[in-house]
């Protein structure tokens, strides 16, 4: 610790704080603009100049270390003529055009200038003029406005981990620049929006719709990953206008990934659902709520009293609040089923009899930048987690290892140091491989079951270099992605992942899929209670979402709950999905959007999305985090959990008295105890057949594309043009390619069960031989089959 | 003796002499009525009557929907909507102003950074109905558009003194 004195007072700092760090400390502020907590120091605004004593010349406080019996005036008349002199220097070429910026109101530049500028300028001379850059649908330019504070730069550099954005040309010839020809598409953007302290970088959604001052500020919890950003949503006359990020430290830090950002658009779509809807003779009519809410108590109260309760499904969406899913489970349950589910695209259900409790990321979200070995197993992490895969960059940037064990082998943005991609059936294997490997490094006692089947596998280079990796690095952590959780071998590949956990001692996570996936156990929205470790009373297991989707089951369902979910996007497989719902004898959905709901539904309810209800989310590291509504409902949309508790009521079920969604929680919560002590990875060790049947045609390899997870992000026009966004195409390795006589741009027909769809073929090495990576979640593949498994192709 | 100049005072009717003095004085003044409205007082090149959005010399409108006068109005009584015009200007969708809410403080005409916003000479105006006095975005253009000979003149005028 060092002492120094800023303005007259004495503070202590730790050796190696900045003067910008000391002053904050003490809360002095200091004018900058270059300087942002979360990247490095560029000490080029020269906006800080301070006075230190028995220094010649003011120097910048962002870059000068604090020493020992340092006095520092950060408002004398010397530092005050300095800063004076450099706003000056900085307000000859920005123009004055301040009433139609967007930044106008919240601009630093403009705040700083009412302190340090002149009311009129000397500079007579012709101000430089920078042409305008596209940027993507996302962001919006005006170069003139730039000061050059690079902060855009260092973002893409530090942060992002890639470099869309640099510096051309020198003094007055200096220009901000993307690549020759090139968008900024990374899918943490945004940001450069919020530390652009002019104008020169603002949002494109948002460009010229409202000003600053008029906004209210809503505090919310983002939907989408599993993280729970925590978000504030700008309204204006009961419309969402913008979100921005509200900081918090432990999870998004001050970032927003553009999914949650710009997906606001969605909210105002076009498709949102206005009025309950009937089908009556094959015709749909809208009506009111009364009749619509009748119409279904009618038609479940008949299935019930012709079929019994077990003839009722019930999927909800894990995007769904903890009080809709509550509700929608004791719902179901009071009518005699167990059959509900929020796992709608995963496909191996087989470990959950094992399962200790509910799965999570396994540590603090946090943490993870403090990993030395990370090793991550099938996850699209950039796309799937933006704001996780931040944190692993940030690991890797301090010194850890990280390794990957993939069907797709996309660019982390991160040094990794091993690889090992491989197509979907050999996954598991891969895993035993590094099972192994580590057993061989150092003698371990692991169950004979496993380790018989182990003595079939023969380790590779590249396993038993990840196998190091994560004897050698501790503290270590391993992460199942999405692509591990939709996998139809789930449970082999947590078991493996477990025992490679158990014997590196690393810490086992599982990348919570939305941003409700650990509150939808807590909730009950699950077959089998005793997975989210709530007191079952001896009920037997209901189904499944595959069992209840699957065209094999045996046992369908006779009538259909569906919340927030639209099942030809949001499940497994969802050609077999809609044969089922469209199966059915009664399916209602409760939906903020119309989509292609008419399709199989009788019903359908406009129900709000999370902006217009209060509820709470638990993010993937356990995290409770409750948020009010902060706009009313569109027009007679209406929360879900009130339509869920009126319906329940009119069914004559007992317990719905609700009269705010905060006594749901409580109710809910009080019970459950502690969220934290109920949360974990283990699953009993079963028997486990690791020589899988190899697959002798293509594998697909399924994915949700980023702006295709949920219904709100389809809807968000702007999301929609980014190159993340694009068309679905199918994507083939090269020896593939040629295997088939394909070139790149042809054509295919790729079929797969009962349906098959025309893609265009697009090359890439980054896809292992004998796969075809195919998204699913689009209109266009909605007629395939389950994200995984065999499909032929045909050139058209 | 304080009693007795007072007895005087009142009793030879001194103090309606008095009033009878000013009565006639303003009887042989010149007058200041005036027969409205055949008949009008001079106005001052400031003066803040009905208001107008101007436009530039070659029809485009001026204002660039950035909020100033909205945000500065203490009764409230602007309304305003803007959006990116095709052509990638900033401008108004809708541009609404109460007249029953202004209290014509000029405080619009004052923050206009592009003198888009005005008060007129124009006093004379009328509602009918309820929504009669407010003015829209149009009517307003309208009132610029009628006006501006004498709206840009007497900025002309007021230039020096801005």
């Amino acid at each position: 610790m060092i002492n120094i004195e800023i303005n007259g007072k004495q503070l202590e700092v730790p050796k190696g704080s900045t003067v910008m760090d000391a002053a904050k400390q003490l809360g002095i502020y200091i004018p900058h603009f270059c300087y942002h907590k979360k990247l490095s120091i560029a000490a080029n605004c020269r906006m800080c100049l301070v006075q230190i004593e028995k220094a010649p010349k003011p120097l910048p406080a962002c870059a000068t270390p604090a020493t020992e019996g340092m006095k520092i005036f950060t408002h004398s008349d010397q530092a005050v003529l300095a800063q004076k002199g450099v706003m000056e220097f900085l307000l000859i070429n920005h123009p004055l055009d301040c009433p139609i910026c967007d930044q106008g109101g919240e601009c630093q530049l403009q705040d700083l200038a009412v302190g340090y500028g002149e009311s009129a300028s000397r500079y007579q001379e012709a101000k430089r003029v920078v042409t305008n850059k596209n940027l993507g649908p996302l962001i919006s330019t005006d170069m003139t406005r730039c000061i050059h504070c690079t902060r855009c730069v260092r973002f893409g550099q530090e942060i992002a981990g890639i470099m869309e954005l640099g510096m051309s040309g020198r003094g007055e010839h200096s220009e901000i620049l993307s690549f020759v020809g090139k968008t900024v598409d990374s899918e943490l953007s945004g940001n450069v929006i919020d530390l652009c302290p002019v104008g020169a970088l603002v949002s494109k959604p948002f460009r010229y719709s409202a000003r600053t001052w008029e906004l209210s500020r809503r505090k919310s919890i983002s939907p989408h990953c599993g993280l729970g950003s925590n978000l504030i949503v700008q309204v204006k006359q009961n419309r969402v206008m913008r979100i921005l990020p509200r900081e918090n430290e432990e999870i998004n830090e001050c970032w927003l990934s553009d999914k949650d950002r710009f997906s606001y658009e969605g909210l105002n779509s076009e498709d949102r659902l206005s009025k309950p809807m009937i089908k009556r003779n094959n015709q749909w009519i809208t009506c009111d709520w009364q009749e619509a809410l009748l119409f279904v108590v009618q038609n479940l109260k008949a299935c019930v009293s012709q079929y019994g309760g077990r003839a009722i499904g019930a999927l909800g969406s894990p995007h769904s609040t903890l009080e809709e899913l509550y509700l929608l489970q004791k719902l179901v349950r009071g009518l005699g089923s167990n059959n509900i589910d929020h796992r709608l695209r995963q496909s191996d259900f087989r470990a959950d009899n094992y399962q200790q409790g509910i799965p999570w990321l396994g540590m603090p979200i946090a943490e993870v930048s403090n990993l030395k070995s990370i090793l991550i197993i099938g996850s699209n992490l950039r796309k799937d987690h933006p704001l996780l895969a931040l944190r692993v960059r940030q690991a890797v940037k301090s010194g850890a290892q990280l390794s990957i064990v993939n069907s797709t082998d996309d660019d982390l943005l991160t040094k990794v140091a091993q690889r090992a991609i491989v197509a979907p059936s050999e996954l598991v294997r891969t895993l035993a491989q590094i099972l192994k490997a580590i057993i061989e490094y150092r003698y371990v006692e692991i169950a004979d079951k496993i380790k018989e089947t182990l003595t079939k596998v023969n380790v590779t280079d590249v396993t038993r270099a990840i196998a190091n990796n994560l004897v050698s690095n501790q503290p270590a952590g391993i992460f199942l992605g999405n692509l591990s959780q939709h996998h139809p071998n789930y449970s082999e590949i947590f078991l493996l992942a477990q025992e490679i956990a158990k014997v590196t001692s690393a810490k086992l996570g599982v990348f919570g899929e939305a941003a409700n996936s650990v509150g939808a156990y807590v909730a009950g929205a699950i077959p089998n209670r005793k997975l989210g470790n709530l007191t079952t009373n001896g009920e037997e297991v209901g189904l499944n979402a595959i069992q209840m989707l699957n065209a094999e089951a045996v046992s369908a369902c006779k009538a259909y709950i569906l919340v927030n979910l639209e099942p030809e996007y949001d499940t497994y497989n969802p050609q077999s999905a809609l044969e089922r719902i469209k199966g059915a004898e009664f399916v209602v959905s409760l939906s903020s959007y119309k989509g292609n709901i008419t399709d199989y539904a009788d019903v359908i309810l406009p129900i709000a999305p999370f902006t217009e209800t209060s509820g709470t989310f638990i993010n993937t590291e356990g995290r409770v985090q409750s948020f009010n509504g902060v706009v009313s409902p569109l027009a007679e949309a209406r929360p879900a959990w009130k339509v869920l508790r009126v319906l329940a009521n009119l069914l004559e079920l007992k317990g719905f008295d609700y009269e705010t969604s905060e006594q749901v929680c409580t109710e809910l919560l009080s019970d459950y105890g502690n969220v934290a002590d109920h949360l974990n990875n283990r699953i009993n060790e079963f028997t486990v057949n690791l020589n899988e049947a190899n697959v002798n045609g293509i594998e697909r390899i399924g994915e949700v594309n980023i702006y295709q997870s949920d219904p709100i992000v389809r809807r968000a026009s702007s999301l929609q043009l980014t190159r993340d966004a694009h068309y679905p195409r199918a994507i083939i390795s090269p020896s593939l390619m040629e295997k088939l006589g394909l070139r790149v741009g042809d054509k295919i027909t790729i079929k797969q069960g009962v349906g098959e769809s025309q893609l265009e073929v697009e090359q890439s090495e980054s896809i292992p031989d004998n796969c075809i990576r195919i998204a699913s979640a689009f209109n266009q593949t909605a007629t395939l089959g389950g994200m995984f498994g065999e499909v032929s192709v045909k050139r058209m | 003796m304080e009693r007795i100049k007072h007895f005087f005072k009142s009793f030879l009717l001194f103090e309606l002499l008095k009033g009878m003095k000013v009565t006639g004085r303003y009887l042989f003044a010149p007058k200041i009525t005036i027969n409205y409205p055949e008949e009008k007082t001079p106005q001052s090149p400031r003066f803040r009557g009905l208001h107008a959005l101007r436009r530039y010399p070659n029809g485009e409108e001026r204002c660039i929907a950035c909020k100033l006068c909205e945000a500065v109005c203490p009764a409230m009584a602007i309304t305003i909507e803007s959006e990116q015009r095709e052509d990638g200007t900033r401008r108004t969708t809708r541009y609404d102003i109460d007249m029953i809410k202004c209290i014509f403080c000029g405080f619009c005409e004052e923050a206009c950074p592009v003198d888009a916003i005005v008060e007129t000479r124009v006093l004379e105006y009328h509602g009918e109905v309820r929504g009669d006095l407010t003015y829209t975005k149009e009517m307003l253009l309208a009132v610029g558009d009628q006006y501006e000979q004498q709206i840009a003149k007497d900025r002309e005028v007021e230039a020096r003194y801005r």
